[in-house]
């Protein structure tokens, strides 16, 4: 079985915004809701990475956990959906999400929160597939057309895999063994700046902090 | 012999809720296809241009995915 994920090789993201382009155009998304967008870490210092960031349709998703009217289900696929006709507008899974991944349009002079909505891995939703409905209420279905998401499918430099996980784990391995670099670009070493990681920065007043427990500073120093 | 029994009866109770509060309970919920509230979804392969062919529908998904490898590309 299928489990759709998506997967940012930050060592080729150029913050083209073209995933965020696609993903608008796609599904017709209204002013102020970005299903997509691409975010930049240590934007303008040497090193500095990108990665375009969207709903990840965990596994074991918060956002259903905490949805007060259970509107989220997941299909064979892995893929996280909801129905907008249940959705109350409340935002528990704005907040559980730790990717921000729920959008919610405002609309009106006082910003009165509508349907949450979100990145549906271009899988639509309940209505029926390829229909008038879904398409305004989710988008377009392209996974129904046996296609994968827009964003995925546009990427310029190819940074954004989309599709099952296997397969694109594999091909981000491929691509890894290839260049010989950039395997440590996702980890600890990234995330908290272990002393010779990818993004260190060195730390004030030269004390290195201890590395991670479990883990070994990671080879390679920052790129730029 | 009573005192010493409500004693025992007493600490019995205590260490009982003392130890209840170890107790956990699974924090992960199982969800099921279908069991939500919502209206039922159909899977991605059911009509056309696949009609219910899901290996068709596969083969389709996994050349896409594919065609994300350029490296793949480069060898043809």
């Amino acid at each position: 079985m299928a489990r759709m994920k998506f997967l940012c090789d930050a060592e080729r993201c150029i913050e083209c915004n073209s995933c965020v382009t696609a993903c608008k155009q796609e599904h017709d998304i209204p002013w102020g809701v970005n299903r997509r967008r691409v975010v930049t870490l240590n934007d303008g210092v040497p090193g500095e990475r990108s990665i375009s960031v969207a709903c990840m349709h965990c596994s074991d998703a918060p956002c259903m956990a905490v949805c007060p009217v259970d509107c989220f289900y997941k299909t064979e696929e892995g893929v996280v959906l909801h129905d907008k006709d249940l959705c109350i507008g409340c935002g528990y899974c704005f907040y559980a999400c730790p990717f921000g991944a729920p959008q919610f349009p405002q609309t009106g002079a006082f910003g009165v929160r509508g349907k949450m909505d979100k990145c549906t891995f271009c899988a639509g939703g309940p209505e029926p597939d390829r229909s008038n409905a879904e398409f305004v209420k989710y988008g377009r279905n392209r996974l129904a057309e046996g296609k994968l998401p827009a964003c995925a499918e546009m990427c310029s430099t190819k940074a954004l895999l989309g599709g099952d996980g296997e397969v694109i784990a594999n091909i981000y391995r491929d691509r890894v063994t290839h260049r010989g670099k950039g395997g440590e670009v996702w980890g600890w070493a990234t995330a908290y700046k272990v002393p010779g990681g990818a993004g260190a920065t060195p730390p004030p007043g030269g004390a290195a902090p201890p590395p991670a427990p479990g883990t070994a500073p990671a080879a390679g120093g920052t790129k730029s | 012999m009573l005192a010493r029994k409500s004693l025992f009866v007493i600490g019995a109770a205590t260490l009982a809720l003392a130890l209840a509060g170890c107790g956990e309970r699974p924090q992960v919920i199982n969800y099921k296809q279908g069991k939500y509230q919502g209206k039922p979804d159909t899977p991605a392969f059911t009509n056309a241009p696949f009609n219910g062919n899901k290996q068709q529908w596969d083969n389709a998904i996994d050349t896409r995915a594919q065609e994300q490898n350029e490296y793949v590309r480069l060898r043809d």
